[in-house]
């Protein structure tokens, strides 16, 4: 009982965190390039103005378009839920494995896409078609790589693979890097950051998510937001608590989980930073690039489980 | 002192990334990242030998890390790059199949090689021995580089590529070559890449353009 509610507060602790970590994000940004940009506060604000906002909804709109921000953001609330975040063995991330996760974060994407195409104007049409090209390329890859890590800990159970990687005696693997670049690049397009998608502009013909969502507003909008932020920190923590997971509290101990909670705080402000500096540094590519970018984080995930077995499995 | 659990995997990981070097030759788009890489590889070979020496215990492999890292980790990078910019022909590489195609026949190389070469794995004693199939798979791909391009700069570049990978199938397999044999492939590596730049000249001065399509006969 005690550990369902330590369960629940950890998914909590990253739903509320998520705006304040896209708030750190824009910041550091901007520090980069010479603004002062928006305080640490802003994007909450900016959610509680979406949310007291009168939506306005198209003509044309059916029940579907109005469900759809429900269903994503409760969607990837769940899956924020899945994840070990502070502690490593929860109740929930003990029923669902990393394949659900793949699959539920593919639900809210579907919902996505059919309210995207539910008004039948043109930018949602072409920004669900796109979102489902890439879709199809970046699952795929996102579940090779994990498996890369299921080999190695022998169960696709995100505690289990985490805790392997903790506590077993893994050495030096080259799979596992190969998986970490694979599972870096499909977080990447997944969250919708720079080389892939550009998160800060409207209205660019290049866009891909910004295209499916143009047409909500009110809480519709806000909902979708935080759904993306929780997105962004959720693949954020994915990669930190498996492939460097140093810190995290093995048990519900006070001291444990407060230490594992400021070192979770501290690695991600670090994978930020590195983000930032990427987004600083590279350009957006052209839209006929994302497939054959996300071809090659398959292609490494695929590498990566031909090492593990050519170099790694003992005959 | 390293222990010999710990060599065996730094072993692993240079074979892991040999391969990845390969794999970045097939899908590189620009002749200069091409020839960056290409450079790479070689460096990489001679950490690659190094290491093997150091962990067999076999003293004459370090003179063959030496001469890789002279010759392929330095000359014939430096050479071509020359090359690549007299003749001012770092416009992108033409492949003949897409690119992503050419990287999943390049995985399914390494399957291929990785089945191959299971019954040579079980016969061998040396520490390297599962890196055979590593090494198979990176001369596999090296022809898959000369297969797939057009231009001739870019076919040098594989055949280069796929010496480099029968120097590493050699150390792989059993700790190197006889030094004689190896000093004499290294210079005949080394004179054929003059000799490639030589036939760049002509190639060009002939048809205005390294395509070797126009060395076929037309129909």
């Amino acid at each position: 009982m005690k550990l369902w509610a330590y369960n629940i507060l950890q998914a909590a602790l990253l739903i509320g965190l998520s705006p304040l970590a896209a708030a750190v994000l824009r910041k550091l940004k901007a520090l980069l390039q010479n603004r002062r940009g928006p305080g640490p506060l802003q994007t909450y604000r900016d959610l509680v103005k979406l949310f007291n906002k009168e939506p306005v909804l198209p003509d044309r709109a059916s029940w579907i378009f109005r469900l759809a921000p429900y269903v994503v953001f409760a969607v990837t609330a769940l899956s924020a839920a899945i994840v070990p975040v502070i502690l490593v063995h929860t109740p929930l991330s003990a029923v669902a494995d990393v394949i659900t996760l793949v699959g539920l974060l593919a639900m809210a994407r579907f919902f996505t896409a059919l309210a995207a195409m539910d008004l039948g104007t043109a930018f949602g049409g072409m920004g669900a078609s796109r979102e489902m090209t890439f879709a199809a390329l970046a699952e795929p890859a996102m579940l090779m790589s994990v498996f890369i890590l299921s080999l190695a800990a022998q169960s696709t159970n995100l505690s289990t693979v985490t805790d392997t990687m903790l506590n077993a005696d893994l050495g030096l693997r080259p799979s596992l890097a190969f998986a970490l670049t694979a599972m870096a690049l499909v977080a990447i397009a997944e969250t919708g950051r720079i080389p892939v998608d550009n998160p800060a502009t409207h209205l660019e013909l290049t866009m891909v998510h910004e295209a499916m969502v143009l047409e909500y507003s009110g809480r519709y909008l806000a909902l979708i937001e935080w759904a993306n932020q929780i997105k962004l920190m959720l693949f954020a923590t994915l990669l930190i608590n498996l492939f460097v997971p140093w810190g995290i509290a093995m048990e519900a101990t006070a001291v444990n989980m407060a230490f594992a909670a400021s070192a979770w705080l501290l690695k991600l402000l670090a994978l930020f930073v590195a983000l930032t500096l990427m987004e600083t540094w590279m350009a957006k590519m052209r839209i006929f690039r994302v497939p054959e970018y996300l071809g090659l984080a398959f292609l490494l995930a695929i590498l990566g489980m031909l090492t593990h077995f050519i170099l790694e499995v003992v005959i | 002192m390293i222990s010999a659990e710990l060599l065996k995997q730094l072993l692993s990981l240079a074979a892991a990334l040999f391969l990845l070097t390969a794999f970045a030759l097939l899908a590189q788009r620009h002749m200069h990242a091409l020839l960056r890489w290409f450079a790479v590889q070689g460096v990489l070979l001679a950490a690659t030998t190094a290491l093997v020496a150091y962990a067999a215990n076999v003293h004459e492999l370090y003179i063959s890390a030496f001469l890789a890292l002279v010759l392929k980790g330095l000359l014939v990078p430096w050479l071509l790059w020359r090359i690549v910019i007299r003749l001012g022909a770092h416009r992108e590489v033409e492949s003949l199949v897409n690119i992503f195609a050419t990287m999943l026949i390049g995985a399914a190389l390494v399957l291929f090689a990785y089945y191959v070469s299971l019954p040579i794995q079980e016969l061998s004693f040396v520490v390297t021995r599962n890196i055979i199939a590593i090494a198979l798979a990176c001369v596999l791909i090296g022809m898959l580089i000369m297969i797939t391009r057009r231009k001739a700069i870019t076919q040098v570049v594989g055949f280069l590529a796929l010496e480099n990978a029968l120097f590493f199938t050699a150390t792989a397999a059993t700790y190197g070559m006889p030094l004689v044999v190896e000093i004499g492939v290294a210079f005949d590596v080394l004179i054929a890449a003059l000799i490639f730049g030589v036939f760049f000249f002509q190639i060009r001065s002939t048809f205005d353009s390294l395509d070797l399509k126009h060395l076929e006969v037309e129909r």
